[in-house]
């Protein structure tokens, strides 16, 4: 039944397949793989036991002796003991799996051969040749399989071969599906089109360039329906369908000794025991194989993040003096650990937010200003990101060290975020009024009822229209603007001291973006709340933000009051930032864009991090790490010309 | 709500009619492809020649293929599945005696192991990589390497035989049987054989869901929402991993009910399945079309009954 799972898997591995470029091969990382490992040598242990058989000094498998009738395992000359006919079972157990795998591997083989083939078909020629082969397979599909091999051993009639071929006709399927997706898409590619034109003709590109490529997915499919082939010949034979004596597997030898299960247990138990280590080593190694080759496993991805942001001891420190303003951020530094590399997303911002204010940070895409943003309550997704150093300071206490009940007391109660996407953000299974009563309750003593009214009367602060009925609504049904309005309401449910707003303006249309804006600033001028709003956008800033802090790769590079810097930016990164803005006497030209990339984050430059990009660089910028320079007492700049500039 | 459901059910009542009919298809070729004369196939040892006379001119066997087709589905919508010579009693009598007993096996395999399943997998994935992950990812090994009839045996061994605490096979007690009571005291041994095996298809892919929902990001919004984890688990993540895993316990239920062949066969539990390896063993051909046939049919109810699940958890699909 694995299989059911493998099928999605079956593309991402074989595009692995292709290129070995990884730091550590797949082998490597299958024998790292213990249980695996031990898969593979159980399973290799049997076959070479399996193909010395006949030169083994044993009994005669089918030899009887009705004086030596049921010995138990251990006995004299019979190690694993006799059957109800006086036969070595040690003999007829090696036998057994000789024909138990020759039959598995066979049938494997002529599915994974039929399959493949329709498979390739479907998916080259498509249309009519896919409909109607894929409209079959998926009529055999809808049977239970073993059911379907049953109904074709019942009409071939009982025997080894003809369970065989049930079992390989009911795994066709399975390989016609895998095969046609992978045939599919190197149907598009243009390799084959080239093949097309240079006048090859159908047949041999479906050999030359089509089947090596699709052999990966086939070897994969196969070693994940190989344990399963085995298991239900096994069964048939079991059931008196397959093997016929005095031919014997390891399934019939199962079902011969099932009636003896009281009086000797063994003659069942050990064919039976013989099946499952062999389908158990096969299911070790097939697993170990695709996580080994599935590259999502592999980068950590698929860990799952934690409930909290891993933090360092050396951020857990709790403040000493009295923090500054409401929330006081300190050297914060946060670091992603992927593949063995150190991504330094966060370096060391040190901000403050007073209360009622509205601090405005900006950047471009991975200047890490979101990641500042969700350090502040342990939000980043933790594998891989890790808070090594700094301060979240609110209340005298520093966030990032307080226990996990004090953390969430926090979370949605005084500290508030507003994410980007609402339309991924918000859960897409639950009503929005659903969604806003949960918010209300994990913070107040509420009914269900008296909730869901409060949750009404916040869609309506928001300006939702028809807010009783919107409640009711699933995400997906409403607008991306009312579904900013119904996150933005959710955020605000508490009251919050503080409310984070990460781009929540940049999925949404212009107009919308306007209404967002202005619901914000009316909601924080009224309540009293301060706002940190993340954006990329200066137009934004000016429109709703007192003072703002320039972020690049992972360090605040300007920070100051909005119009000083709009007036006398200092650094030059603001600089360009700034002119990426059209203004209302902007008229025609070029928009200024800034040329060239952020650095990477593994592997930052020593010196002034826009050296690369700035066109004032002197060899002084990168020689050393530039400090913040304080202008005034309200405006800082991380450049050594800054006072030459804002002077 | 309501009136979307049922447009929904009506929706797939419809569609259900065609793939019953590729089953039908299916299983009258395979029956059709009986090498040598199939009058003589179906009668095996009854093949008199007035037998063979009647049922060439009841099943239009010396008619063309598609004529006999038409004649064969016509006789099945009026609930005639023939006879059974090797028992001289109509087909459909001997599968509605049967057919609860399989129901009740396979639906209590089902419920087992969705709840199993579902559990090892939530705790599997909110602990991953942790002692109880690891314990339950080997587990589920071994269910699915496991070959469920030999599970079986060594569960009468230990049970039944040695410790005598449950009946190693039939469904009610041969003196001084029937009741409830008696019938759950059958069903324990079987019904957790066959759902040992379907609780690690569960159980893997509830962990590679959950896991999947876990990194997205209304889990981020739920937590920074300030909920419990244990709620952003219970609530926020498992609900949307169902949503994956709901159509894979209606495929489950092809594996359970295809099973339940081992396991009845195993504890002798007088359902489709122990009748259908009789059936085989006889060449009694058709009383295995009607068995599969049916099974095939309450396969696709599952199925559908996994659809409507799916329907009412997920508001995103359109009836």
């Amino acid at each position: 039944m694995s299989r059911f799972m493998n099928i999605s898997n079956a593309l991402p591995l074989a595009r692995w397949f292709g290129h070995r470029h990884s730091r550590t091969s797949p082998l490597q990382l299958l024998l790292r793989n213990r249980l695996a490992a031990a898969g593979l040598i159980v399973l290799i242990a049997v076959c070479i036991l399996a193909l010395i058989t006949p030169w083994l000094p044993l009994h005669h498998p089918n030899q009887t002796a009705l004086g030596n009738r049921l010995l138990p395992p251990g006995s004299d000359g019979h190690l694993l003991g006799t059957d109800h006919l006086g036969r070595d079972i040690l003999a007829r157990i090696l036998w057994g799996t000789r024909v138990s795998l020759s039959v598995g591997i066979s049938a494997t083989l002529v599915a994974a051969t039929v399959g493949s083939i329709l498979g390739i078909l479907a998916g080259y020629f498509g249309r009519h040749v896919d409909n109607i082969l894929m409209r079959g397979i998926d009529m055999v599909m809808a049977f239970p399989y073993i059911l379907l091999a049953l109904a074709i051993v019942a009409v071939l009639g009982p025997g080894l071969l003809n369970a065989l071929y049930a079992i390989a006709i009911v795994n066709i399927p399975f390989f016609a599906r895998n095969v046609r997706g992978v045939t599919v898409t190197l149907r598009n590619r243009e390799f084959v089109d080239a093949a097309l034109l240079s006048g090859k003709g159908h047949a041999r590109i479906l050999l030359t360039e089509i089947l090596p490529n699709v052999l990966p997915v086939i070897v994969i499919t196969m070693s994940t329906t190989v344990g399963w082939m085995i298991l239900e010949t096994a069964g048939l034979s079991f059931l008196g369908l397959g093997a016929q004596p005095p031919q014997a597997d390891l399934g019939s030898m199962l079902g011969e000794g099932r009636r003896l299960i009281s009086t000797a247990p063994h003659v069942a138990t050990i064919p039976g025991l013989m099946i499952f280590l062999l389908v158990m080593s096969i299911n070790l190694l097939g697993d170990g194989v695709r996580d080994a080759l599935d590259p999502r496993l592999k980068a950590g991805a698929l860990r799952r993040p934690a409930a909290r942001t891993r933090t360092a001891p050396a951020a857990r420190q709790q403040p000493t003096g009295e923090p500054k303003g409401l929330l006081e951020v300190d050297n914060l530094r946060t670091e992603f650990h992927l593949d063995g590399q150190v991504h330094q997303a966060v370096n060391g911002p040190t901000f403050h937010i007073e209360p009622g204010e509205c601090l405005g940070i900006i950047g471009e895409s991975g200047s890490g200003k979101s990641v500042t943003a969700m350090s502040l309550l342990g939000l980043v997704a933790s594998p891989p990101g890790i808070i090594q150093n700094g301060q979240v300071n609110y209340q005298r206490q520093n966030l990032l060290g307080v226990s996990d009940p004090v953390l969430r007391g926090y979370r949605g109660g005084e500290l508030a975020y507003i994410f980007q996407d609402p339309l991924s953000t918000l859960h897409p299974l639950f009503t929005v009024g659903d969604q806003l009563v949960e918010a209300l309750r994990a913070h107040r003593p509420l009914s269900y009822r008296a909730a869901w009214q409060e949750a009404v009367r916040r869609l309506e602060e928001v300006r939702m229209p028809n807010a009783a009925r919107r409640a009711k609504s699933y995400p997906h049904q409403l607008s991306g603007g009312m579904r900013q309005r119904v996150s933005i309401a959710m955020a605000l449910a508490n009251d919050p001291q503080l409310i984070i707003a990460d781009e929540p303006t940049t999925a949404l249309d212009v107009t919308v973006q306007a209404q967002i804006l202005k619901l914000l600033n009316r909601l924080r001028e009224q309540k009293q709340a301060s706002l940190m709003f993340i954006t990329h956008d200066f137009g934004v800033v000016k429109q709703i933000c007192h003072r703002v802090a320039v972020m690049y790769a992972g360090e605040i590079v300007e920070i100051g009051p909005v119009e000083e810097i709009l007036a006398r930016p200092a650094h030059p990164y603001t600089r360009r930032l700034i002119g990426c803005v059209p203004s209302v006497d902007y008229e025609g030209g070029r928009l200024a864009e800034i040329p060239g990339l952020p650095p990477q984050v593994s592997n930052l430059p020593v010196g002034c991090k826009f050296a690369d990009r700035c066109d004032q660089v002197t060899d002084q910028c990168r020689a050393a790490p530039i400090e913040l320079d304080t202008l005034n007492e309200r405006h800082q700049a991380r450049c050594i010309f800054a006072r030459e500039v804002s002077a | 709500m309501h009136t979307q459901l049922w447009r929904y059910i009506g929706k797939r009542l419809l569609l259900m009619i065609p793939v019953l009919f590729g089953l039908s298809i299916i299983v009258f070729l395979i029956m059709a492809l009986i090498p040598g004369d199939p009058a003589q196939a179906i009668l095996g040892a009854y093949a008199t020649p007035d037998n063979v006379a009647r049922i060439n001119t009841q099943l239009g066997l010396d008619q063309p293929l598609p004529m006999q087709y038409i004649t064969w589905l016509t006789n099945i919508l009026q609930g005639d599945f023939g006879r059974s010579y090797a028992q001289n009693r109509a087909v459909l009598d001997i599968i509605t005696e049967r057919f609860g007993a399989t129901l009740i096996l396979a639906g209590t395999a089902l419920v087992l192991c969705s709840i199993f399943g579902l559990l090892a997998g939530i705790i599997s994935a909110s602990r991953q990589y942790g002692l109880a992950d690891k314990m339950i990812t080997f587990i589920v090994l071994i269910g699915i390497s496991m070959p469920a009839f030999w599970l079986g045996l060594l569960l009468i061994m230990f049970f039944a035989v040695d410790l005598r605490w449950l009946p190693a096979s039939g469904m009610y007690s041969m003196w001084g049987g029937g009741g409830l009571l008696d019938l759950l005291r059958h069903l324990i041994l079987p019904a957790s054989t066959l759902a040992f095996i379907a609780t690690g298809v569960i159980a893997r892919l509830t962990r590679a869901s959950m896991l999947e929902v876990l990194r997205q990001d209304y889990i981020r919004t739920a937590r920074a929402k300030g909920l419990h984890e244990r709620r952003v688990i219970y609530r926020h993540a498992f609900k949307a991993a169902m949503v994956s895993v709901v159509p894979v316990i209606g495929i489950q239920a092809g594996f359970v009910l295809g099973g339940a062949v081992y396991v009845e066969t195993v504890f002798q539990w007088p359902g489709i399945g122990s009748m259908l390896v009789n059936a085989i063993s006889q060449r009694d051909l058709l009383l295995v079309q009607g068995g599969v046939l049916i099974v095939a049919a309450a396969y696709v109810v599952f199925n559908l009954l996994a659809d409507v699940v799916q329907f009412i958890l997920d508001p995103r699909v359109t009836a």
